[in-house]
């Protein structure tokens, strides 16, 4: 589960992303790093507008236009995946790097039922006969959880609830066993009950199948249920990465410190949540130095001018002038 | 629950069907029946004065309907709605009533609320316009700016129009607009639950803080339990269309009663990183068209039994003032959890 891991699953190397307006490009993600072992668990948390999610489309190769990789690379399992082919793309995708959306209503076809979405991408990925394609997929409704699925195979996915349509998803994910899966804030649309079901089931699945998930989402405390590590984003940076318990406990940024402390908890006596003045920059107008430096109660006059550089510090790594000296 | 002298707004035996019967002519010939949603089914609330009453529970169980109810956009089925000891039931259709300017209204999508056609200063400006409260345009200039401050903005924001604005700015601007027909009573539905967590705490706060300063009684409508926890005086805890558990929120918090707030509070995601090998409970809310008979949590239920199936359990107050919908608890069957109570306390 460590950085330091000889074999990386997946590499993401001074990532940026650029959005080309009339206006000149805009940085989406700028210059992000970060390593992802066999197996483990990787949130990616941050504010709408961060560009985590970006981060995960760029990674499954699903960048649109006007958007584009400008700088750095990504590997898979130690080779280049930025620069393939949309069709050399295309067949790396879903068999060896799965999706989860969040809306499992738009990610799956009305007109089709859920038996024939599955069996479809199954024949698409593995060698198998339509026959046993829809063995596998009853089999894998069955591990997703959902009840009786040799009579809901056939149904359509409007006459499945929103939990039962995002464990359908999984399963579409899960198709071809793949050693990553993207899951964009995949329990977001969901109730607080559904919500810890889905991610128990995502978990024990990604356990038993030895996949890695890069878990993007806005909410903290699905990070701290599920992820081993976890990564901050800020306005297209990162600004802190480390073990979840490191991140959450004793975070170390000064944004992780305020985001922390303004997330309410059950059981506190506090009469006031930590505010962060102020809101995230547009992309338009990110400030000089680091991007955070406007809203930041600790901030002096380098941080205005300077960019600060990931830099190790105990076990997480953090972007902030700071803590310059101290590494 | 409350002294009932002192509640401001008081709801007793409330109910909301929806008629969702296919066409006469289909019923007749098809014979197809009658067919009624139970969106809130009887239910009671007393909310005192300056304090925050809270409706917490998942998607369709008819919280939003609740707030709807409450400040007449609906009318109810049956059962009334009384404030200050009045009865309103249906009065509040009335655009000109003072109790309407009483009893205002946040809504959840701040990109939704705004007319996106108006200069802030006109949204703002419209309660007050409405009800007669401004009779220049100077005095009504100096209160906008006044508003405006009073929510966190600037004084200069008035002319800008609200697509300028960020979620959390609009929502600032949304809060200024129910504030600005000077109003005893707010009904907030799912207020921050389309922001961020950072600026969901500044609204949260400013809330709190408004509520201090102008005397605010809110109803807070939400599923997310930890902003319930923070800013309630109150609890109601709903599932498919009735109060299962209601009560001080601290109270309801330290020692829930009620199967169902049980699981809830089981799924708050545990900040502090014990990784509680929690088993969540299985079961989704079933289709409120068709509830189970007896107690609609039964199929979900883990402590569930003969009687459940049958007999629907009504509110009954315990000895620490929480009431409880459940034959379980009524017949002692189940022990208060202690392990829960623990935590909550510990932290």
């Amino acid at each position: 589960m460590s950085q330091t891991h000889s074999n990386p699953l997946l590499e993401v190397r001074n990532l940026t992303i650029d959005f080309d307006t009339r206006h000149g490009a805009l940085r989406a993600v700028d210059d992000i790093s970060f390593q992802l072992a066999p197996g483990e668990i990787l949130g990616l948390v941050g504010e709408s507008g961060a560009g985590k999610s970006l981060t995960g489309t760029a990674i499954i190769g699903l960048l649109e236009s006007p958007g584009y990789i400008s700088g750095g690379e990504i590997l898979f399992k130690g080779e280049r995946i930025d620069n393939l082919t949309q069709e050399e793309m295309r067949r790396l995708r879903g068999r060896k790097i799965g999706a989860i959306f969040q809306d499992p209503l738009t990610s799956l076809n009305p007109l089709l039922t859920v038996g024939t979405q599955l069996i479809e991408t199954i024949l698409t990925h593995l060698d198998m006969n339509r026959e046993q394609a829809r063995k596998r997929a009853l089999e894998l409704l069955e591990e997703v959880g959902i009840p009786a699925p040799d009579q809901r195979i056939d149904n359509y996915p409007h006459q499945f609830s929103g939990g039962m349509r995002q464990r359908v998803v999984i399963a579409l994910a899960l198709c071809a066993n793949p050693m990553l899966i993207i899951a964009d804030e995949p329990t977001t649309a969901l109730d607080v009950s559904i919500q810890a079901q889905i991610l128990s089931i995502l978990k024990k699945l990604c356990y038993e199948n030895g996949a890695a998930i890069i878990l993007v989402t806005h909410d903290m405390g699905v990070i701290a249920e599920t992820a081993d590590r976890v990564a901050v984003m800020y306005a297209g940076r990162l600004v802190e990465l480390g073990p979840v318990d490191q991140v959450i406990k004793a975070p170390k940024h000064p944004y992780t410190v305020g985001l922390m402390g303004s997330i309410p908890v059950v059981g506190s006596q506090a009469e006031r949540l930590i505010q962060i003045e102020g809101a995230m920059p547009r992309l338009t107008d990110i400030p000089n130095g680091c991007a955070f430096h406007p809203r930041c109660g600790q901030a002096f006059e380098l941080c205005s001018s300077r960019k600060p550089e990931m830099r190790q510090l105990d076990k997480n790594q953090v972007a902030c002038l700071l803590f310059e000296g101290e590494s | 629950m409350t002294n009932l002298n002192s509640s401001l707004v008081s709801v007793k035996g409330i109910k909301k069907h929806f008629d969702l019967s296919p066409p006469f002519l289909n019923r007749l010939i098809e014979r197809k029946p009658v067919q009624f949603l139970r969106a809130v089914d009887g239910l009671d609330i007393d909310i005192p004065r300056g304090t925050t009453f809270s409706l917490v529970g998942e998607s369709g169980c008819g919280k939003s309907t609740v707030a709807r109810l409450v400040v007449g956009l609906y009318e109810p089925t049956q059962g009334e709605i009384s404030f200050e000891g009045k009865d309103i039931t249906g009065v509040l259709s009335y655009v000109n009533s003072d109790i309407r300017r009483r009893i205002q209204m946040i809504f959840q999508d701040p990109y939704a609320s705004l007319n996106p056609r108006w200069r802030v200063r006109d949204i703002i400006a419209e309660p007050m316009r409405c009800f007669g409260l401004v009779i220049d345009p100077s005095s009504e200039q100096r209160e906008v700016a006044r508003l405006l401050e009073l929510v966190g903005l600037n004084s200069r924001d008035g002319e800008k129009f609200p697509h300028e604005f960020s979620g959390g700015q609009r929502q600032r601007i949304s809060i200024a607009r129910a504030i600005s027909s000077n109003p005893d009573f707010l009904v907030c539905d799912e207020p921050t639950s389309a922001l961020d967590v950072s600026v969901q705490a500044q609204i949260l706060n400013l809330m709190k803080d408004l509520q201090k300063e102008l005397g605010l009684t809110y109803l807070f409508i939400s599923h997310d339990l930890a902003v319930v926890y923070f800013m309630s005086d109150y609890i109601g805890v709903m599932y498919l269309g009735k109060l299962v558990e209601t009560g001080p929120a601290r109270k309801v918090f330290a020692n829930p009663a009620h199967p169902y707030t049980r699981l809830l509070l089981d799924t708050i995601p545990d900040m502090n990183m014990q990784r509680r090998d929690r088993q969540p409970v299985a079961g989704e809310v079933p289709n409120p068209i068709t509830p189970p008979a007896g107690c609609a949590f039964h199929p979900r239920c883990p402590f569930a039994f003969d009687r459940c199936k049958k007999e629907a359990p009504t509110l009954h107050k315990m000895v620490s003032g929480v009431g409880v919908a459940c034959h379980a608890v009524q017949e002692g069957l189940l022990s208060l959890p202690s392990a829960m109570s623990n935590q909550v306390e510990q932290s």
